[in-house]
């Protein structure tokens, strides 16, 4: 018997009504909040013409502002990529009193508005604040420097790593590190041999989250930057100045540079993550 | 749990023990605690009589009544659009499907000067529809009604996303078989799907209540922060920082810390007694 040839159908047979409402709804909603936005800050940038795009895109302040953004959400990640992966193999590996106050605390960068964290930040790092007073006579400046930039970046992007790799590091077999142990590996190998490869995909995965949130975020930095020009003017800010200047064209270029290049930035650590878990599988 | 650490070949030397917690307990502190910490701090430098002056003056109430409004609308849109695009996503199949599930994520990954900045691009003076706006006396850009629109266009996935796992876990025979015996979609739909997805929907419902409350690129491009009118909390603490009103900017960023602790209470508890019927995906 052959199978029966069926028509291309949009939507299979189902027990269950409401198909049609419920896509409706979802769809209009998209179209009205998501959609029809998004089409503007696709066309609107070439109005003036494919010149005036390529003029604001290429200007030197708009460089210096994309180079900040992703440079310093790129070194933001870096950094919690190494202690995001300690505190999540502290919180699941060892017991310690205060462990589960401190496990609920990770979130909290995700819970606390940025413009709160924003102001505590740069009262923090200011040159009289307690850390500011500290590290500013010997030499490092974070406030209103592209490291303060960094550092509120640091803060917005805490949470990616340590949530992405928790669950993978609960879920390695004990049997497959005793195997490596009583196969005289010592505990140094089996970690970086055993434990780390198991992990490094998730570990790919929550510095690609935090990579992408940082790159965008504004409210955290905006007051620990002090948003001096070509210095630590991050890109979304430099929109925001655009948009104060009514040159709509121009923050709408920026704002369709940065998501093109996020597109491709995640587009990449897609693929090698991709990579490193179809080796990790073999 | 702590059974796991039991195994001889996972037990690491002691020092080593010791040292990663340190690091990880001072990394945590440096970086989450201290910033919470210097919140409150400074809001109460001055003492409480100014503290409370600061959170009792009327530009501020006004701040808190506009964010609590415009939480209550965004918060409840959004729910509504998570439980039809969770219900066609997982009761259903269809062509396009991924695509969907994508485009519903999508407002994670836009930068939330964006966000705002895509609705200034259409209701904004210079905006496609501005004129026509214009002509009517309509104003959205600068108003609350565009507050509400950056809010919700930045919380659009949190519902949805909780959904959708835990639904598709749960298949559909349930309300097959309902259907099957006589039930209409709608008594279904609230007999059967909802009390299965409670606690699910009170979690993503709680995520995008803190969220819409905090939000502060997105709204800030759309507000024009007018004081008292169309300045929401996080803004009000930008406009008082930015007049070195310090006590008083600390002591409404204080109330929405405040708040963000609660969240985080709530959502630990959620976790701990319903985690089987939470999806396991996390916030972002």
């Amino acid at each position: 018997m052959s199978p029966a040839k069926r028509s291309w159908r949009f939507v299979e047979p189902s027990a269950l009504p409401g198909f049609g409402p419920a896509l409706g709804l979802t769809m209009a909603y998209l179209s009205f909040f998501l959609l029809v936005p998004l089409a503007a800050l696709v066309l609107r940038p070439w109005e003036h013409g494919a010149d005036h795009v390529f003029a604001v895109v290429s200007a030197e302040r708009t460089l210096d502002a994309l180079r900040l953004s992703f440079g310093a959400a790129f070194f933001a990640a870096c950094v919690n990529a190494v202690f995001g992966t300690i505190v999540a193999w502290v919180l699941v590996r060892y017991d310690f009193p205060g462990k589960r106050i401190l496990d609920a605390f990770v979130d909290l960068p995700f819970a606390l508005p940025t413009a709160v964290a924003g102001i505590a930040l740069v009262t923090i790092y200011a040159p009289n604040g307690p850390i500011g007073s500290i590290i500013e006579p010997m030499g490092l400046k974070v406030a209103y420097t592209p490291l303060g930039v960094m550092v509120a970046l640091v803060f917005v992007g805490f949470p990616f790593v340590v949530r992405a790799i928790q669950p993978v590091l609960e879920e390695v077999q004990i049997d497959v590190e005793e195997a490596a142990a009583t196969l005289g590996a010592n505990r140094f190998r089996t970690i970086s041999q055993v434990i780390f490869p198991a992990v490094l995909p998730s570990l790919l995965m929550g510095f690609s989250l935090a990579l992408a949130r940082a790159v965008g975020e504004y409210g955290s930095v905006t007051f620990i930057a002090g948003n001096q020009q070509n210095v630590s003017e991050i890109a979304p800010l430099l929109i925001i100045i655009h948009l104060e200047e009514f040159d709509y064209a121009g923050a709408a270029a920026i704002g369709l540079a940065m998501l093109l290049i996020s597109i491709v930035m995640l587009f990449g650590l897609n693929l090698i993550q991709a990579k490193v878990a179809g080796r990790g599988e073999r | 749990m702590s059974g796991l650490a039991k195994s001889p070949a996972r037990r690491d030397p002691p020092f080593l023990v010791a040292g990663l917690i340190a690091v990880a307990v001072a990394y945590l502190a440096l970086v989450v605690f201290l910033p919470l910490v210097i919140v409150f701090v400074e809001a109460l430098r001055k003492g409480v009589g100014d503290y409370l002056a600061g959170i009792g003056d009327a530009e501020a109430l006004s701040a808190i009544k506009l964010t609590l409004l415009v939480a209550a609308i965004a918060v409840p849109l959004n729910t509504i659009f998570g439980l039809a695009a969770a219900w066609c996503v997982t009761k259903f199949d269809f062509k396009g499907k991924n695509l969907l599930v994508t485009l519903i994520d999508l407002p994670f990954s836009i930068s939330p000067v964006i966000s705002g900045l895509i609705y200034v691009l259409l209701y904004g003076a210079n905006g496609w529809f501005g004129p026509w706006l214009q002509e009517h006396n309509i104003q959205i850009i600068f108003s609350v009604t565009g507050i509400v629109l950056a809010t919700t266009l930045v919380t659009l996935p949190f519902v949805a996303r909780e959904l959708i796992p835990l639904m598709q876990a749960q298949g559909s025979d349930e309300e097959a078989a309902a259907t099957t015996l006589g039930a209409n979609g709608l008594r279904t739909f609230f007999l059967i799907t909802l009390p299965n997805v409670k606690w699910a929907l009170m979690y993503g419902v709680l995520l995008s209540t803190a969220r819409a409350m905090g939000e502060f690129g997105a709204v800030s491009v759309v507000s024009g922060k007018i004081r008292g009118l169309t300045a929401t909390m996080p803004l009000q603490v930008e406009i008082l920082y930015n007049e070195y009103n310090f006590v008083a900017a600390f002591a409404v960023a204080s109330l929405l810390a405040l708040f963000a602790l609660v969240t985080l209470a709530v959502k630990t508890l959620l976790e701990a007694r319903f985690s089987d019927e939470l999806a396991a995906q996390r916030w972002r």
